[in-house]
């Protein structure tokens, strides 16, 4: 492993294969959240934290239940992990944070049910990668997520004014909105550094 | 137990994607073939119908504070069971459809229902309810399937069906086209309540 796959990693979470433009990986918290920047923002930097810490905890979970020979117990695992985690997080942001956590509200808990979350996890299994990258991975993916709910959040800010047919109000507006932005992600397939 | 209002309620007036809006991600992300679309909808139905038979039988053992941990739990077990199955049955789903397999678990849907439905509702109601919320889901998917398939590669089944000279618009099969084609859908569902609650008015309306 050098820093060249890292960097590879990184860039191919954030942009080329971002999760919610490439992927379709947490799109309920990505439509649901992003009607402000302030809470997106937020809500965006917890799904990172989550991200990186469930991806070094389900490799570890992960490691045990190869031992053990356990491996179709998988997805039940992950989640187990993924929602004690949120548990951890919201008891420490309503603890340390208490405005971060009474703006993100319902949609707090709700990261367990977040796909991305448990993707990322399952991703790591999948592409075999080690602790490292797997760490690397959840951190970056989850900046990706950031990123893509930070531009959508600021887009979505002025559509509210912008005149639209009265049938395309509210949800399908957004998702058209959100198409052409992974139409401009797409850009990005091509790219290579390293 | 009201079979005919459940049935239109999971179709269409309550329709779990275009109507609740949950399961937006599987539904963008595997409708490129009408066979992935069979695939993941034929195993939500299974998953769904099972998970809310199960937590409504347990409704009144589940304390109140751990229910949303006890719920995933149930759905974790259905869906490994499904994913088992297709695995060894039918492995070409199960490799097109890949990690949204296992993601049926946090799929906003099945938790939805347990959470709205099955957890209030008498067994039966609760099995209904899962069948027909899942065949609502199953619609929408073959729908957007439909389309993106159809356009996207001039295909349908993986059989060529368009005439030999038409250029496939290949943004559908992209992520882009699922977007695209979801929020159009919906557009049309609003429209169409719309239109059907306008009509109620006036016939209120011509009845004073």
């Amino acid at each position: 492993m050098s820093i060249t796959t890292l960097l590879a990693i990184s860039l191919g979470a954030i942009l080329t294969n971002n999760f919610i433009f490439a992927q379709f990986l947490g799109i309920c918290p990505f439509l649901g959240v992003s009607k402000k920047i302030d809470t997106a923002v937020g809500m965006g930097a917890a799904v990172t934290f989550v991200m990186g810490l469930a991806s070094a905890f389900a490799y570890l979970v992960n490691q045990v239940l190869v031992k053990l020979g356990l491996e179709y117990m998988q997805t039940v695992a992950f989640i187990l992990v993924i929602a004690a985690l949120v548990q951890f997080v919201e008891m420490f942001l309503k603890k340390n944070v208490p405005t971060l956590y009474t703006a993100l509200g319902v949609y707090l808990p709700l990261i367990t049910t977040n796909c991305a979350v448990l993707g990322v996890a399952l991703l790591n299994v999948q592409n075999n990668y080690n602790f490292i990258e797997s760490v690397v991975y959840g951190i970056t993916g989850g900046l990706g997520f950031l990123l893509a709910i930070f531009l959508f959040a600021a887009v979505r800010e002025q559509l509210e004014f912008a005149d639209h047919p009265k049938c395309f109000q509210g949800f399908p507006i957004a998702l058209i909105t959100a198409g052409l932005m992974a139409l401009a992600f797409m850009g990005f397939s091509g790219l290579k550094v390293w | 137990m009201n079979v005919g209002k459940q049935f239109k309620e999971g179709l269409i007036t309550q329709n779990p994607v275009l109507v609740q809006l949950l399961g937006m991600c599987s539904t963008m992300a595997i409708t490129t073939s009408i066979k992935n679309g069979l695939g993941m909808g034929v195993s939500v139905i299974i998953i769904l119908t099972l998970s809310n038979i199960f937590i409504s039988l347990l409704r009144k053992i589940i304390p109140n504070e751990v229910r949303i941990a006890c719920y995933i739990v149930v759905i974790a077990g259905f869906v490994t069971m499904v994913q088992l199955l297709l695995k060894a049955f039918l492995p070409d789903i199960d490799k097109s459809l890949g990690v949204f397999i296992p993601l049926i678990v946090v799929n906003c849907i099945i938790l939805g229902r347990a959470e709205a439905f099955a957890s209030k509702n008498s067994v039966g109601a609760s099995a209904l309810d899962g069948i027909f919320q899942g065949i609502g889901y199953t619609l929408v998917l073959l729908v957007m399937c439909f389309f993106r398939e159809l356009l996207g590669a001039g295909k349908l089944l993986d059989h060529q069906v368009m005439p030999a000279g038409y250029t496939p618009a290949g943004m559908l099969i992209l992520p882009v086209g699922g977007f695209l084609c979801l929020g159009a859908l919906i557009a049309v569902m609003q429209w169409a309540l719309n239109k059907a609650e306008e009509r109620k008015a006036n016939k209120a309306k011509e009845a004073k």
